[in-house]
């Protein structure tokens, strides 16, 4: 059929010789008789339609049969193509009988040399196409320099042209949008042609040379041998053009060092200039070595060192030179600014220049960095297209990859392996973050973990781990401290991430207050920054920044008792009862994280008003609930806690009336006070405390709100071990059955002197109270799940009834 | 779930302001407007502690039968202030505190823009999108 089809295949005189040309330009091996189907595929690609069409195209042509494309099959193919594009059928009929088909346009990085080609080909054909009016401007809006020599290669090649005997083709190609009738010739295409390409928006397109790659001249056939690269190559820099027909293959070192030479040149003239020359292709926005070479050289006139950073302001000028409006530019850099630190490396520089200069031709800024512009992945580009470059790429890209190595090989494809390959090292940093944040207080625990879990979702996770892996690398690192020391919030920088958990890991190593609280903080920074959507990454960064940045300056100020917050009735009480030292470092930390928790929290509070004796005890249970999970883990709190071995475990029922009282919402206030005081002889252990604030965590995890101010008389009650009472008594929050059991248990005497004996016993009652606190806990929330839900039907209810009025 | 998101300048002119319904959109504004007072209130209230716990969540601001009005403070007193759907019940506050976040580090990519001269309205799309994600959960 493919044969007979052929026979019956009947072409104009432009189509036929538009075919011929594609097909010499598909005939790699020169073969005049079969074209190989990779680049044939190529060409299809370009035709823009979708892979069923291309498919069907294959199969009716009898490619698909073949395995190859002959002539024939390769000429139905191209008719085909053009039935698709006119949006008719595909149907083996329709060759012949669709009459005055368009030549089918093919878009792609051959663009520009088809476009090229035709217009040569509609210069000098019958069709009297705007190219020939074409040729003449482009030269002149080349460089000077450039413009004379692609000026004198044009009209040579127009004579090649002729020389080919092949019609101009029939192309539409005046108006830049619609995809000229591209050849597929090889890169040397006129530098005088049109710009249209049919990828350009609006914006004179530079005509885009086929200007062999510096690396890839060598061979005779450059462009095609790679894939996009070339093609982005020819767009670059507008440069002599040569033949476009492979038989000018010869021509290409030369041409390549006419071309090389104009680069050179080129590279010299103005930023405006030659950004306007490159282009961004619809393939992924890949950069060419030439492109990447001239941005880094724009790099190093701003930042001599290429490991470093441009800062904001710099990059702010630079950019505002190319003329684009401010929004572009800003949205320009949200895109490339990968890891949100206000200042560009040498990959983001290159991916906001790469993005300038596809605006500036006129293509759309994409809503979301492209992944050929993506730090990492442009330096994997560069090593695996083009050796030459794998330099300068590699060095970014070791910069950049000297922490991930895992992410080099998969990146080639898609962002998202090789993000999801930096992802389980994130996991492993999240879980240091995570550990911090099982510290911090219960209801940070709770928020902070569900905020860890949210990002987990591969697509949202995916750009995290990019900054992350970015900035570890050893250079950067540097740079971010020295950005760090030098700002320390005004600049945020990936390092916080890997730096607080090192500070983290000093701040348990010391025993200081402020170890607590820089934990603390640290551990609530982290946290929050995994609470950060993926994309915000760097503010991540910046939150973990400016916490870590500022936990330590708070825990700065040794924990004087009278706690700086007087607003916070919590931290007053704190202080005043805390003996611990690390307590205000926690309690400041915790007492930051405690907020958000706290709100639902006074009812109960209130309620319990009457029962406390001593309001501001109370607020320092609260205070110390959050603090005390925090203290838990921390050696120096076991330490402190180690001298409450006295207290036995009667202060442990104390403290489970604590969170009893406080834990119920609203059911056990009452009863938890009364069987509060009924307990309140025994004072906790600290062990016990400890334990009970590991309780508190659970509990609180089930997602109930922190604990709220036990009861004040609970709080009064042992003023003795005020100090200790509250961090212990506050983890208690059971309902009256809790107390009930508590009440069951005998309370243990003060007994400072048998202390271990004592000590131990006390510790087995905790655990038992524990469990059943925590028991009793998952009842509570089971029962808090019941009355929401009587809650939301409720509303449902009142809602129907309500008419519609809305304030 | 918010129905509607607005950021506040320091002079508490309106950096951003979107709401998820076109009508009743005035509704917002002047509701957000009005909140304004309840969050300075509360940010004087705070005033005595020290300006590091300021950074904070104001929480709810006040409530209303049909939605709930939350705040957020910055250090840089820019805040923001979230009304939320009242038949949402279940947002707890954990998630609005979380959205907060959000809120933030967003904003703060905005700053970290050179581009973007502190002051001026918001244009990022970056931010647009985090907020209509924020907003479309509701719907």
């Amino acid at each position: 059929p493919a044969g007979g089809a052929m026979e019956g295949l009947t072409l104009s005189e432009a189509e036929q010789r538009y075919y011929c040309d594609l097909f010499a330009y598909c005939d790699t091996e020169s073969t005049k008789k079969v074209a190989p189907n990779g680049r044939v595929l190529e060409l299809f690609r370009a035709a823009q339609l979708p892979s069923e069409v291309v498919l069907q195209i294959m199969e009716l042509c009898g490619a698909t049969r073949l395995g190859y494309f002959g002539r024939s099959q390769f000429y139905i193919a191209l008719k085909l193509v053009a039935v698709a594009q006119s949006g008719l059928p595909l149907r083996v009929e329709s060759l012949n009988t669709v009459k005055d088909l368009p030549l089918p346009r093919f878009v792609g990085p051959k663009n520009e040399q088809e476009l090229r080609h035709t217009a040569l080909y509609s210069s000098d054909a019958d069709n009297s196409t705007p190219y020939s009016g074409v040729i003449p401007p482009p030269p002149g809006r080349v460089q000077v320099k450039k413009g004379s020599v692609s000026h004198d290669a044009g009209q040579q090649r127009t004579s090649t042209d002729q020389q080919e005997s092949t019609s101009p083709v029939v192309s539409p190609q005046q108006s830049p949008p619609t995809s000229p009738h591209t050849w597929r010739k090889h890169n040397r295409h006129p530098s005088g042609g049109n710009n249209e390409r049919p990828l350009a928006g609006p914006g004179p397109f530079w005509a885009p040379f086929s200007e062999a790659q510096p690396g890839s001249s060598t061979t005779g056939d450059p462009i095609w041998s790679g894939h996009s690269p070339p093609p982005h190559q020819e767009n670059w820099v507008s440069f002599a053009d040569t033949p476009p027909t492979s038989t000018l293959l010869a021509m290409h070192p030369a041409s390549v060092q006419d071309q090389t030479t104009v680069r050179t040149v080129a590279s010299a003239t103005t930023a405006n200039e030659i950004r306007r020359q490159s282009s961004s292709y619809d393939d992924p926005w890949k950069i060419t070595d030439e492109q990447r070479q001239y941005y880094v050289n724009q790099f190093k006139t701003i930042q001599p060192d290429l490991n470093g950073f441009i800062p904001g302001s710099a990059a702010k000028e630079f950019f505002t030179k190319s003329k684009l409006p401010i929004l572009e530019l800003s949205h320009i850099w949200e895109l490339s600014d990968f890891d949100k630190d206000g200042a560009l490396t040498l990959d983001e520089f290159c991916a906001a220049f790469h993005l300038v200069v596809a605006r500036k031709n006129g293509y759309d800024l994409p809503e979301k960095l492209p992944e050929s512009l993506m730090p990492k992945l442009i330096d994997l580009e560069d090593t695996t297209v083009v050796p030459v470059i794998s330099e300068v790429g590699d060095q970014s890209g070791e910069v950049g990859y000297s922490s991930s190595p895992a992410e080099a090989p998969p990146s080639k494809s898609p962002s998202m392996p090789s993000l999801n390959q930096t992802w389980p090292e994130l996991n492993q940093s999240s879980e240091q973050w995570e550990t911090f944040s099982e510290r911090s207080s219960s209801s940070q625990t709770l928020t902070q973990f569900d905020s860890n879990i949210a990002p987990a979702d591969p697509d949202t996770a995916i750009v995290h781990p990019v900054p992350i892996r970015m900035t570890p690398s050893k250079i950067h690192m540097q740079e971010m401290e020295l950005k760090r020391t030098g700002s320390d919030l005004a600049n945020p920088t990936s390092p916080l991430l890997v730096k607080p958990p090192d500070l983290s890991e000093e701040n348990n190593m010391s025993s200081s207050k402020f170890v607590a609280g820089n934990t603390v903080a640290d551990g609530y920074s982290s946290s929050d920054s995994y609470t950060s959507d993926p994309e915000q990454i760097g503010s991540t960064i910046t939150r973990q920044r400016s916490h870590s940045g500022t936990s330590p300056d708070n825990t700065a100020p040794p924990p004087p008792p009278p706690r700086p917050h007087p607003s916070h009735s919590r931290s007053s009480s704190l202080d005043m009862n805390r003996s611990f030292t690390v307590t205000p470092g926690q309690q400041q930390a915790g007492v930051v994280a405690y907020p958000p928790a706290v709100p639902p929290r006074p009812p109960p509070s209130q309620g319990a008003g009457p029962h406390v004796h001593r309001p501001v005890d109370a607020e320092s249970l609260i205070a110390h609930t959050s603090t005390s999970p925090q203290q838990i883990p921390e050696q120096p709190n076991f330490a402190d806690f180690s001298q409450f071995e006295a207290f036995a475990a009667s202060s442990v029922n104390e403290e489970e009336e604590d969170e009893i009282e406080t834990h119920s919402e609203v059911l056990q206030v009452e009863k938890s006070s009364d069987s509060a005081g009924s307990l309140r002889v025994t004072k906790t252990d600290a062990r016990v405390e400890d334990k009970a604030a590991a309780s508190v965590p659970v509990n609180a995890g089930k997602g109930t709100t922190p604990l709220a101010p036990p009861p004040k008389p609970i709080r009064r009650r042992l003023k003795s071990e005020d100090e200790l009472r509250p961090d212990v008594e506050e983890h208690t929050q059971k309902t009256g059955v809790i107390a009930a059991v508590l009440a069951s248990q005998p309370s243990i005497p003060r007994s400072v002197g048998k202390d271990k004996k004592a000590i131990q016993a006390s510790i087995r009652r905790n655990k038992e109270t524990n469990t059943v606190l925590a028991r009793l806990n998952s009842e509570l929330q089971q029962q808090l799940k019941d009355v929401l839900e009587e809650r939301i039907s409720l509303e449902v209810q009142l809602e129907q009834l309500r008419p519609f009025s809305h304030l | 779930m918010a129905v509607c998101i607005a950021v506040i300048a320091k002079e508490n002119y309106p950096l951003y302001i979107q709401s998820i319904t076109t009508e009743n959109e005035l509704k917002f504004h002047y509701t957000v407007h009005t909140s304004l007072d309840v969050v300075d209130e509360k940010i004087s209230a705070m005033g005595k502690a020290l300006v590091d716990q300021r950074e904070l969540y104001l929480g709810l601001l006040y409530p209303t039968e049909d939605y709930k009005v939350y705040g957020y403070v910055t250090n840089s007193k820019v805040k923001f202030v979230m009304v939320a759907d009242s038949s949402n019940t279940a947002l707890r506050d954990n998630e609005i505190h979380s959205m907060f976040q959000k809120l933030h580090n967003s904003y703060i990519d905005v700053m970290c823009n050179p581009f973007y001269n502190p002051g001026d309205c918001i244009h990022s799309r970056a931010f647009d999108n985090m907020v209509t994600s924020m907003m479309m959960q509701v719907c």
